[in-house]
């Protein structure tokens, strides 16, 4: 077999994603392009991407409050996060690398940019990790719930607790970077980050909290699959037109 | 048909991505002394032509026979031993400079059968970004491959030169990346 593979990944669905410009979230108006994209047929230079051999080269680390090595646990509300990495299709994405990074449970990075907020930092949380998504596509960390934290976006502005969540998936056009965010915090319809996305595509960064993953006398269990773009399902007939 | 799942909204990696996302050494793809080595470095500009001084660079590329380390790509080419095709830089805090070391990738097939001018995709995300932008690195000593490459032939003769790195130095490319103006990078969507 010495012929490359091409596949055919449906569209990234923009509709379906904050636009580059969004006004609310200040950033972004001189960050983002304002000529249209250019739209090209996909080569092997798109079909494929760096997912399969950054999974070569990544270990596991999925417990982020007690990977700092210190032999003390972090302190804070310890959670478990627990779903799937699927396509599109809802086909399960095994061998997918999901890397996660958060402040931790007072809500304070551990990252040298973060001077102001007069918060504590734990010597025991760094709060990053990585797992390797299982046969199923099913991924699983053990963290700190992390808490809100206030930005310079717009006056009293606080970001609703969330973790920072990162993919390659199979192919160059699955790279999604996004936030997971949890069920019932007051903060997230203030959020212009959260808000960016379309109304109708909003529901999906947020975890379901699951009485199934908590473990008992242990810590509390949520639930989150992400969802990358796929092959299409029917790929065109070359010989139909 | 069946109903496709939605897919998760993109969000951006803010200002603290780089506990995660980048690790020392993680934009040295060859080492100094490594046949073929170039080095490729630059800006990323916002629209008042600021740097952006906290970008994170991504790029994915096939060694330099041109084959990508990729289970889709079972071409008969050598694989380089340890070369994975992926880097990512960050920009500098200060000077906002990013910098990658790797090699000129060779050919690789185009959409009709022949073969793409050597490139580097490259996605460009940051604090303020809400979506990733794909835009790919082309070479300025490539000129008659670069001629022929559908994707380059295709774009607005204008916008052409976005994607062209400039050798500056033996091995040494310039490449910058700009938001905005007349002079944007050409970002694409596939």
């Amino acid at each position: 077999m010495s012929e490359p593979v091409i596949r055919h990944y449906g569209p990234k669905a923009y509709a379906d994603h904050p636009p580059f410009s969004y006004p609310d979230y200040r950033s972004t108006v001189k960050r983002s392009p304002t000529h249209d994209l250019i739209r090209i047929v996909q080569t092997l230079s798109e079909t494929t991407g760096p997912g399969p051999a950054w999974t070569e080269i990544s270990e596991e680390d999925t417990d982020l409050t007690t990977n700092t090595g210190t032999g003390n646990p972090a302190i804070g509300e310890r959670i478990i996060v627990t779903g799937r990495v699927l396509d599109e299709n809802g086909h399960g994405l095994p061998e997918t690398v999901v890397e996660i990074w958060q402040p931790n449970a007072s809500g304070r990075y551990a990252h040298w940019r973060e001077t102001e907020f007069p918060a504590p930092l734990d010597p025991n949380f760094v709060g990053v990790g990585q797992c390797l998504t299982n046969d199923q596509g099913g991924y699983r960390f053990t963290t700190i719930k992390p808490g809100p934290y206030p930005w310079g976006n717009h006056p009293n502005a606080w970001r609703p607790s969330h973790i920072h969540f990162s993919i390659m998936g199979p192919s160059l056009g699955t790279r999604l970077v996004t936030q997971m965010y949890f069920p019932g915090d007051p903060l997230i319809p203030l959020d212009p980050i959260f808000n960016s996305a379309p109304p109708h595509a909003r529901s999906r960064m947020i975890a379901a909290y699951d009485h199934e993953v908590t473990e008992a006398n242990w810590a509390l269990g949520y639930r989150w699959d992400i969802i990358l773009r796929g092959e299409l399902a029917t790929p065109m007939d070359e010989g139909d037109d | 048909m069946s109903e496709l799942l939605g897919q998760t909204p993109s969000q951006t990696v803010g200002p603290y991505y780089t506990l995660r996302l980048f690790r020392e050494g993680e934009n040295v793809l060859v080492r100094q002394g490594h046949p073929g080595r170039i080095v490729i470095q630059g800006r990323v500009l916002d629209g008042d032509r600021k740097p952006i001084e906290d970008a994170l660079l991504e790029i994915w590329q096939a060694n330099s026979v041109g084959r990508y380390r990729h289970p889709d790509d079972p071409r008969e080419l050598a694989l380089d031993n340890g070369f994975t095709g992926f880097g990512r830089a960050i920009t500098d805090f200060e000077t906002g400079e990013y910098r990658f070391e790797t090699v000129k990738p060779g050919r690789v097939p185009d959409a009709e059968g022949a073969f793409q001018a050597p490139h580097i995709s490259l996605i460009v995300q940051g604090r303020g970004m809400l979506n990733p932008v794909f835009t790919r690195i082309y070479f300025s000593d490539e000129d008659e491959a670069n001629r022929d490459d559908l994707i380059l032939r295709g774009l607005p003769a204008a916008r052409r030169g976005s994607l062209i790195a400039e050798l500056v130095e033996a091995a040494e490319y310039r490449f910058d990346v700009l938001f905005q103006g007349d002079d944007e990078t050409v970002f694409f969507d596939f």
